[in-house]
């Protein structure tokens, strides 16, 4: 089944740059920041008190209220990123189409409904179990996402949900591209989401010491690679791709952003929340892509870092880096666009994914915003605050969670 | 409470917390069949019609509604005695 080759026909997204694909891609060569003060809930109290909101998504204009009521927001922002994605690659399934049994959903999502964990438990402590809604464990669920779409969708092929924290939705395009290469499906929707800008979550990412508390200058707060970085900012939103068996797309006359060709995981087996120091298990993830791919390291021709900002994840992301790239380190590109999303989490690597596949479509590279004071540490080609152009043929894109997952893409020119 | 009353209060209740059509809202239509509730929209109409009438309904009486007006004869049948 190896002769079975994987391409990008599709994508989606909305996120705190874009409400789509193409008004979030030139908002990212723009280096427009996605981040400010915290609306949505009181963070007044919050040691973090920004965040990457979508201040301005209308779930009613995509599905009926009766039905959005019954959905968390994590799964609303998935399903509206799938639809996009299907929309752009021509795919439509009738109820019962034969075709519909050979395409499926892999989501990735780190937490699924937080939100709505959070209204439910507050019923159960201040009222009682009689009134927890008989929805509130179908919005919660982090497969739910997945399950949703496959309903309205018509997909009735593989379908599963990747949890492995912000590492989540780069586990998903990579466990799709694997079903189709395998003959499991022909067309995969894969990608990812979260809508964690909840008290809980960011009073509980804030106590793990992971999240930036510049919340006076929050479009300066997501500075991968800069000396002043101080920790992730939190963002909303999600990413979806249409992964395609390269026949099956060729025979449709399908538009071919990209080919999925290499897909390499490994576990820091270190520490729960903290990159293992010199970033060994990172560095196994890039090159077991590079192997899957069967290419090396030179051919990489733009890197999407992980690049939190976080003090300890941007040093050994680039010391993992140097250690598989060598001197060609110094050469590739690489940039963190989390500078203007902020951390998606769950949806952070298929935006990662969307961006570089339009890297590759468009022969430029989104910068990293916020970058003028860079770590001595940090001492690559970040693209630091302007897009460029560059003969992206090979793009490599870094994912990395909670847990020590370590997930790496690679993607080629069609 | 009128039944005219409970009529329209339940009415609200089904397109403000359950998000049915207005329109599709008459004494014979029936829950599951007509106006698309399934077993869970069930279950949160009945919580609906526990907060907003203040009565108590318990699933043996519950499984008896099928349509919108036998819902607001059990309410009437609650609350008037």
């Amino acid at each position: 089944m190896n002769d079975r080759r994987v391409v990008v026909t599709g994508l989606g997204t909305v996120n705190p740059v874009g409400g789509d694909v193409e008004s979030t891609w030139r908002g990212l060569l723009d280096g427009v920041s996605g981040i400010g003060p915290i609306t949505a809930i009181d963070a007044s109290d919050l040691p973090s008190q920004i965040a990457g909101e979508i201040t301005d998504f209308d779930v009613e204009a995509f599905m009926p209220r009766r039905q959005a009521r019954r959905m968390d927001r994590y799964g609303q922002l998935f399903w509206v990123a799938a639809g996009e994605a299907l929309d752009d690659s021509g795919i439509a399934y009738e109820p019962d189409d034969p075709a519909a049994y050979r395409a499926g959903v892999v989501v990735g999502s780190g937490i699924g409904g937080v939100a709505t964990f959070e209204e439910e438990l507050t019923t159960l402590l201040e009222i009682g179990p009689h009134r927890l809604s008989p929805f509130g464990i179908p919005k919660i669920i982090a497969n739910m996402a997945g399950g949703q779409v496959s309903i309205d969708f018509n997909l009735y092929g593989p379908n599963t949900t990747a949890v492995t924290a912000c590492a989540a939705s780069a586990n998903a395009i990579g466990d799709a591209a694997a079903i189709i290469a395998r003959g499991s499906a022909d067309v995969m929707v894969a990608g990812g989401a979260d809508a964690a800008i909840t008290r809980f979550a960011m009073g509980g990412f804030a106590q793990a010491r992971a999240l930036s508390t510049r919340n006076d200058d929050p479009q300066g707060a997501s500075r991968p690679f800069d000396a002043g970085r101080d920790g992730f900012v939190m963002a909303e939103g999600a990413a979806a791709l249409v992964l395609e068996e390269r026949e099956h797309a060729l025979m449709r006359g399908a538009n071919v952003y990209a080919e999925v060709i290499g897909y390499g995981m490994s576990a820091d087996g270190y520490h729960v929340t903290l990159p293992r120091p010199g970033g060994g298990g990172a560095a196994r993830a890039m090159q077991s892509a590079l192997d899957d791919a069967g290419i090396v390291a030179e051919k990489v021709s733009y890197l999407n870092a992980h690049g939190t900002s976080t003090a300890a994840n941007d040093v050994t992301e680039t010391m993992a880096i140097k250690t598989v790239f060598g001197d060609h380190a110094y050469r590739v590109p690489i940039s963190s666009t989390k500078s203007m999303t902020g951390h998606l989490l769950g949806g952070a690597g298929a935006i990662e994914a969307v961006a570089s596949v339009l890297a590759i479509r468009d022969r430029v590279v989104p910068p990293t915003i916020n970058l003028t004071d860079p770590d001595p540490e940090c001492d690559l080609d970040y693209v630091p605050g302007e897009a460029r152009s560059v003969d992206v043929q090979y793009a490599m894109s870094n994912s990395f969670g909670f847990g020590g997952h370590n997930v790496v893409l690679l993607f080629r020119s069609p | 409470m009128e039944r005219t009353e409970i009529e329209s209060k339940l009415t609200d209740l089904l397109v403000d917390e359950l998000g049915i059509e207005r329109e599709d809202i008459r004494a014979d239509a029936k829950f599951e069949e007509d106006l698309d509730v399934d077993s869970l929209g069930v279950v949160e109409l009945l919580m609906a019609l526990e907060d907003n009438f203040g009565v108590k309904i318990p699933d043996e009486e519950a499984e008896q509604i099928s349509t919108v007006g036998e819902a607001i004869d059990l309410v009437e049948k609650k609350l008037n005695g």
